[in-house]
């Protein structure tokens, strides 16, 4: 049986993993080649590495993070942060990503989604959406998608930027709630559910993880098919094991042992 | 160890390579077919598209893994590297493929989402030498739209939609639909399995 996906995420700065709550007050949680590894050994299904400063001169430096941390990894492991052409991508495939996520650049320049597939394959192309809900009738239909770390609107409906990247070729989605995101306070499990029953290809839920119970809803009310966390991992919170082991008990099936 | 990884411009290369010098082989990566001709063992990667493998056809290397399949020498292709294995798939009716195992490929049926991404279970026959070692039930991470169907070669079937081809093997030509570069312990057991195949 397809098993639900459990996707730890680093978020990197300058070489280093970081985490805050709505992207403010960043403190150091540490290597990400170490904490990779170790989500790894503890059963994460996968790692994404979001690299949040993505300036120009720290290109150099994510793509030797990248090169470290793919090193010993023999799980997927998705990049994200920054990238903006094929052959920005074709840099980060090369220090040993399996697949990209991107966010902006495929919101100013869609096709950007259908050239890195065309290379690579539309299993390598994440398109991430950053999406709050609207101030409307109906706040999950009409959830607006942002960029710039969720503080500028980029005039888009998040169901129909969805449709629009799956047909051009992107693999997945990975969906961020920007409200529930760093508040461990649970997934927007409708807005997730809006989302994937409109795609074909599978979404990952983003934003909002705090216990098992939370992944559970997510995957059980939110239809995700995969559920991705950062800080509940990095500070011994849950490992990703515990948290499966919870997930089995309620009836979820995720890949086990591991 | 010595591998040769074909080089067919279909995607990334550089997990399995990795995967492969983990386990210490010595790996060749090319797109020529003497040097496939003259491989010890050969492992054929793959993600993307079944038109993709057009150019083993017009680079002669098919011509060349027909050869080395016939004295024997072990051969493992993997995702689009197992399904070119069959007779052809309906992804890119225009090509085919080796025809080494009979039956051809198409798109999963209407009713889940596709493509077919995760961690799925394995049901095992006893008889794998690629899996020897793996428990059945074991989980291995698949990222595919199309699937082979379930044969005499089938050494492995996953369900998804309907149970499909998840490794074959006949003889030492081998494949699975899999990423065993990306499927944690298993996928490394396996390919240790694979470079420790007596080669002819």
């Amino acid at each position: 049986m397809l098993t639900k996906r459990i996707i730890a995420c680093l978020d990197v700065r300058a070489g280093r993993v970081v985490k805050g709550v709505q992207f403010v007050d960043l403190i150091d949680a540490g290597d990400p080649a170490e904490l990779a590894a170790r989500h790894a050994s503890s059963g994460a299904d996968e790692i994404v590495l979001l690299d949040i400063t993505a300036t120009h001169e720290q290109r150099g430096t994510l793509l030797e993070t990248v090169r470290r941390t793919a090193q010993r990894l023999f799980i997927p492991f998705t990049v994200g942060g920054g990238i903006r052409t094929a052959d920005e991508a074709a840099a980060v495939f090369d220090a040993g990503a399996d697949k990209i996520s991107i966010n902006s650049a495929a919101l100013t320049r869609p096709g950007v989604v259908g050239e890195i597939g065309a290379r690579f394959g539309a299993q390598a192309v994440v398109v991430a959406i950053d999406a709050r809900r609207a101030n409307s009738g109906d706040p999950v239909a009409d959830a607006q998608v942002y960029i710039a770390g969720g503080r500028k609107p980029a005039g888009r409906c998040a169901i129909e930027w969805a449709r629009e990247a799956e047909s051009r070729g992107a693999g997945e989605i990975l969906l961020t709630s920007m409200e529930a995101d760093g508040t461990r306070a649970g997934f927007d499990c409708e807005l997730t559910a809006a989302v994937s029953e409109s795609v074909q290809i599978p979404v990952i839920a983003s934003g909002g993880a705090g216990t098992a119970a939370h992944f559970t809803r997510v995957f059980r009310e939110g239809k995700a098919d995969a559920a991705l966390a950062a800080s509940i991992f990095h500070f011994g919170i849950a490992d990703v094991r515990a948290l499966k082991e919870d997930l089995q008990r309620d009836g979820i099936p995720v890949r086990l042992p591991c | 160890m010595r591998v040769t990884v074909i080089d067919y411009r279909a995607g990334n290369l550089t997990s399995v390579v990795k995967a492969l010098h983990s386990l210490g082989a010595d790996v060749v990566v090319t797109e020529e077919p003497d040097l496939v001709r003259s491989a010890e063992r050969i492992v054929l990667p793959g993600v993307g598209h079944f038109a993709a493998t057009r150019r083993l056809e017009e680079t002669g290397i098919k011509a060349a893994v027909a050869d080395a399949a016939s004295r024997q020498i072990p051969f493992l292709g993997i995702c689009v590297g197992l399904q070119w294995l069959f007779g052809g798939s309906t992804e890119a009716p225009e090509c085919t493929g080796l025809g080494a195992l009979s039956g051809s490929c198409q798109r999963f049926a209407a009713g889940k989402k596709v493509p077919h991404v995760g961690w799925n279970s394995l049901s095992i026959r006893p008889e794998s030498r690629l899996l020897a070692g793996v428990d059945d039930g074991s989980f291995a991470y698949f990222t595919h739209s199309y699937r082979a169907p379930v044969g005499e070669a089938t050494v492995a079937v996953t369900d998804y939609c309907e149970p499909f081809s998840a490794a074959v093997e006949r003889g030492n030509v081998m494949g699975v639909q899999f990423h065993p570069e990306k499927s944690g312990e298993i996928g490394l057991t396996l390919l240790r399995n694979f470079l420790e195949l007596p080669s002819c």
